[in-house]
């Protein structure tokens, strides 16, 4: 187990030092982030909807969208010039692969999450006030699920002429129960309610992330077998 | 790179043992019942037109593709199989597998790392200095030329020291001073005992390296000879025989 845990380490960290270096995919999701953030608040009527109605649609729906340009470069970095033969040829396990793998998106989603949240909370003028622990919580849970479906996904579709257009077409469909479980959970934090009332949301965000990690990590050794 | 140090035991008798190997893509046999046994030191060149096979095989010995039906034992150890066999084989390709935002030394790094290689950056100098990459270890792989990339592919898929070299066109992109090393290379680690299977178009540079040699069409051998009984200056006649006797 400390072997295929530190192995995904190591696929994760060379991950993220090519995103490092090439910041291509961090800077377009943080771009399309601001960009959905401008674009709502210029659509949005504040005399209609509340900013707490509509802040957590606004954040979740630029979280999933910016989310699947840093999950597509996930395997298309392994697709150049056959990586993933190197990475398949070695000793480590398929399931340290993809772990390494979610662990570096993981990672690249709550960068993202980072900067898109305080700017959320400007543009919004958010009264966030005691909820800014349990918002993170619901942040994190939500990108585990978010990043385990579509790791899974982006593997699958990487070999495919119509990658970029197939892999939001596989993994929206199944980021629905975890974007909506977030999207309550977000909405009755910011109104104020108590955390105990967003629990049931939180439950089956937890619930998601624990049946997706073990099903996305025991799946995965097949979609590289043919 | 001290070859004769650094390689790991070599388990006695046949490092590679196929019997009646076939692998399928649906109805196409892309390989067809191939048998053959390599022991320590052995180099088998395998020839043959594109579409023959000879990248299956080789894919499938390295644990990449399983087999449809038949055997293949590598160290004894029956494939498909995991980690035990997938550390004790180095692959080389025409595809270099490398990072390109990456420089050689954390590309062979890395690997070396998959590997659990100890002693890591002294491996990685060791292996870069053998290719002759060191006074570009830290470029960008995407900065090198097509022959560089080809040189530090190769460190990469020696830097564990592997009891079977499979090579597939690994002269590919490569200038003379690169073909002399890898040549080098091969010849010293036959020397130490690692099995070698080379796939490549060019018959002089296969047998120069061999002691086995195999034509390979439509997924079978259609001829296998101890390199001791192939006469190198007719065996590019011998090679067009056999293809139109494969036919």
């Amino acid at each position: 187990m400390s072997e295929t845990i530190s192995a995904a380490w190591l696929i994760a960290r060379k991950d993220l030092a090519i995103e490092f270096r090439t910041r291509s995919a961090f800077f377009s999701a943080v771009v399309f982030a601001l960009l959905g953030l401008v674009i709502f608040y210029y659509a949005w009527d504040p005399t209609a909807v509340s900013v707490t109605d509509l802040a957590p649609g606004v954040l979740w729906v630029i979280f999933t969208f910016s989310g699947l340009l840093g999950l597509h470069r996930s395997f298309g970095i392994e697709a150049a010039d056959h990586a993933i033969d190197g990475l398949l040829a070695s000793p480590v396990s398929r399931h340290a692969i993809f772990l390494g793998k979610a662990i570096a998106n993981l990672i690249f989603v709550a960068a993202v999450q980072m900067i898109a949240i305080p700017a959320l909370v400007l543009f919004y003028n958010l009264p966030l006030g005691d909820v800014v622990g349990p918002l993170i919580a619901i942040a994190l849970l939500a990108a585990i699920g978010l990043v385990v479906v579509g790791t899974l996904f982006s593997a699958m579709v990487v070999n495919t002429r119509l990658a970029e257009l197939l892999l939001p077409m596989l993994a929206l469909p199944f980021f629905v129960p975890i974007v909506i479980a977030a999207t309550q959970a977000t909405a009755k934090l910011l109104s104020g309610r108590p955390v105990s009332e967003a629990d049931a949301w939180l439950k089956l965000l937890v619930a998601f992330d624990i049946v997706f990690v073990a099903a996305c990590t025991l799946a995965y050794p097949f979609t590289v077998e043919d | 790179m001290s070859l004769s140090s650094s390689t790991t035991a070599i388990a006695p008798g046949p490092v590679v043992e196929v019997v009646a190997l076939t692998r399928a893509f649906g109805p196409r046999k892309a390989v067809a019942g191939v048998t053959f046994s390599l022991g320590a030191g052995d180099c088998l060149a395998l020839f043959g037109p594109n579409g023959a096979g000879k990248t299956t095989l080789l894919r499938v010995l390295a644990g990449l593709l399983k087999p449809s039906s038949g055997s293949a034992r590598v160290s004894g150890i029956a494939l498909p199989a995991g980690a035990d066999v997938r550390s004790k084989v180095g692959l080389i390709s025409h595809h270099t597998m490398l990072y390109d935002a990456l420089s050689p030394r954390e590309n062979v790094s890395f690997a070396a790392r998959l590997y659990s290689v100890p002693h890591v950056s002294t491996r990685v100098e060791d292996s870069l200095r053998r290719m002759s990459m060191l006074e570009r270890a830290d470029t960008p792989v995407r900065a090198l030329s097509r022959g560089m990339q080809q040189r530090v592919s190769i460190a990469r898929a020696m830097v564990h020291s592997p009891q079977l070299v499979l090579a597939d066109e690994p002269y590919s992109g490569l200038d003379d001073s690169g073909a002399r090393a890898l040549t080098a290379l091969l010849q010293e680690l036959r020397a130490v005992g690692t099995a070698i299977i080379i796939v490549t178009h060019n018959l002089a540079q296969g047998l120069s390296l061999a002691t086995h040699a195999a034509v390979m069409q439509s997924g079978r051998f259609v001829r296998y000879d101890r390199r001791s009984e192939v006469d190198v200056t007719s065996y590019s006649t011998t090679y067009r025989e056999a293809l139109n006797s494969g036919e």
